[in-house]
């Protein structure tokens, strides 16, 4: 995305203008980056600080004990090992089901090309919904099972339209030199269309990485066995319900390293890591992906 | 004209493309498993659905669980809830991305508008319940940074999380700090792409900012408003229920029980799935109409529409 070329014409009326959106910008900026900001020095602070409301701005009473606590809460390990598991072989069924769909849908060629994809839009604007799809688990017994979390979701509408119309901006031309040579539909696909579409791949690669990530209702209520579940459900048990009781709280003391609050903060910045990490590297297929799909619908 | 394909024909190109039709077949099936089959599931509604005894063993009720939830107290409730969520989105989650991608746009600082851009979209990336557990530990009364503010300011601290007459302010502050940043994207894109001898000429017709904004900037995205509100219409109404069923509690059920999560309630969570599944289904017909609705007024209005 390129920023618009400053003209030559500024007047003071603009100048002034500017300066007051930049001021309104930097206070927004601050609204969104407070509460992740607040949480990293809670997180790190003694909890008599914090919960005394004396940690606002800095850290007070710098320690790791709470980090401590939060790695050694059950199933936090397995958790993380799992949801790398259903992100990365999710996505690569995402990306199978979507590429290789989006690649016939944007065929002319393709017989009844309108028809199918009309099936697949319609289910943006009506699907069966919670139920009906939770009973369909039960039929084909994908209940707790990986396959069901991996199977059930790897395909979005949403996302399989983003790759369509990128499919089909892709010159003709190519296709029929290679179609002369006598190259297949799956040759042209594989050599040809997958690498000229990188930037869309990875686009739509990430939209579904972060939903795969970030998922937690389905996970919640398809996966029954403790040792399956992805580290969303592990932190709705330790950060929702757990707060939701209220209970517990203990007895603060000016020495106590960690308490219920501080631990939660840390789980919180454990979470939130690795997508902070990768954020810089996929915020520019993002925006790619959000301009894309939202204007073609 | 198209010509009518004849069934020799359609065999022809079966077999020149088979193997088009073979990298369709994946999606196919999973379009029929995962989305069209659990349309057949929607029978349910019209069945006192036992789930050992499938479709043969379970009673055919007709319209009665329609019946016995359009006539329920629950139903006032989590229908008046979801539109009043739908209608806080409506006029703060989506009109606010707006603006703040005219402010990103007509920033001189090219650093701050970066920044401001980077900072916003940053909390798309953190997922739903991690927000919604951040919401709860802030607003709690007696560890919450949010009481703590407000004691320095010299008032008392407040229960947020079990008063009902917050939720809804709650909620949508929430989605708006989560969306708001992500949802712009689109807008900045939409401004970009004007055309800058539109406001050079008005410049020299001696138009303000302001005036740029509104006789340039607006109308020239108009087109994509129209276009995303339609688009958020049907999510509006299915309102994000996973924020909901991660923050509400039973004290809040007055202002924050909608019919999605109603209908977890009484289907997953209790087993009725006959009644579960009606109240789903007249959810999904309602998003419906209204799509279609929408659809038809931005299509007289402003000559753009989605079909």
């Amino acid at each position: 995305m390129k920023i618009k070329k400053s003209s030559q014409l500024v007047t003071r009326n603009e100048k002034v203008f500017s300066f007051f959106m930049s001021v309104v910008g930097i206070i927004i900026t601050i609204l969104s980056l407070y509460p992740i900001y607040y949480v990293i020095i809670a997180s790190v602070s003694k909890p008599f600080f914090v919960e005394n409301g004396d940690v606002m701005f800095w850290i007070k009473g710098f320690n790791l004990e709470s980090y401590r606590q939060a790695f050694a809460k059950d199933g936090i390990w397995l958790a993380y090992l799992n949801t790398f598991f259903y992100t990365i072989v999710g996505v690569m069924a995402n990306m199978f089901f979507t590429a290789t769909m989006a690649y016939a849908l944007s065929k002319q060629r393709l017989m009844f090309r309108k028809f199918f994809t009309i099936m697949t839009v319609f289910t943006m604007w009506f699907n069966a919904g919670m139920i009906p799809l939770y009973m369909t688990f039960v039929n084909l017994k994908l209940l707790d099972t990986r396959t069901g979390i991996i199977v059930g979701f790897a395909l979005n509408t949403y996302n399989l339209i983003i790759l369509k119309s990128f499919f089909e901006q892709v010159p003709q031309s190519l296709e029929e030199a290679a179609f002369i040579d006598g190259a297949s539909n799956l040759r042209i696909f594989y050599h040809i269309y997958l690498p000229l579409s990188k930037p869309a791949l990875a686009t739509v690669g990430m939209f579904y990485g972060v939903s795969r990530w970030n998922g937690y209702f389905w996970a919640m209520n398809l996966l029954k066995d403790d040792s399956k579940i992805p580290l969303q459900v592990l932190l709705k048990k330790l950060i929702v319900d757990q707060v939701a009781n209220e209970t517990e709280a203990g007895i603060i003391t000016m020495d106590s390293l960690a308490s219920p609050t501080t631990v939660i903060y840390a789980i919180i910045i454990i979470a939130i890591v690795p997508m902070a990490v990768a954020y810089p590297f996929v915020q520019k297929y993002f925006k790619k992906g959000a301009t894309i799909g939202s204007v073609k619908g | 004209m198209k010509k009518k394909l004849s069934l020799h024909m359609i065999g022809g190109r079966i077999k020149r493309d088979w193997d088009l039709y073979l990298l369709l077949l994946p999606g196919l099936l999973w379009y029929l498993v995962f989305a069209y089959k659990p349309m057949l599931g929607l029978r349910m509604a019209f069945y006192d659905y036992n789930v050992f005894r499938g479709f043969e063993g379970s009673t055919f009720v007709g319209l009665e669980n329609f019946m016995y939830f359009l006539s329920g107290t629950d139903f006032v409730r989590t229908f008046t809830n979801t539109m009043m969520i739908a209608l806080w989105q409506m006029l703060i989650v989506f009109p606010l991305p707006i603006f703040l991608a005219i402010m990103i746009t007509e920033m001189r600082n090219k650093f701050i508008s970066k920044l401001t851009q980077t900072a916003t979209f940053l909390p798309y990336f953190i997922s739903v319940v991690v927000v919604c557990g951040m919401t709860i530990n802030f607003l709690s009364p007696s560890t919450g940074v949010i009481n703590f503010m407000l004691q320095k300011l010299g008032m008392d601290p407040q229960y947020f999380m079990v008063k009902p007459e917050y939720f809804r302010g709650i909620y949508t502050t929430m989605t708006l700090w989560m969306t708001a940043g992500f949802n712009s994207i689109v807008y900045i894109a939409a401004i970009m792409g004007i055309d800058p001898q539109l406001y050079e000429a008005a410049k020299v017709d001696g138009a303000g900012k302001w005036r740029q904004i509104t006789a340039i900037t607006l109308p020239n995205i108009l087109p994509i408003i129209v276009v995303m509100f339609v688009l958020n219409i049907g999510k509006m109404v299915k309102v994000g229920f996973e924020a909901i069923l991660l923050l509400y509690r039973p004290t809040t059920y007055e202002t924050a029980d909608v019919i999605a999560t109603y209908v977890y309630r009484t289907g997953i969570s209790n087993g009725d799935y006959g009644l579960a599944t009606a109240a789903g289904l007249f959810e999904a017909l309602f998003a419906l109409i209204l799509v279609a609705l929408a659809n038809r007024v931005s299509k007289k209005i402003s000559e753009t529409a989605l079909w």
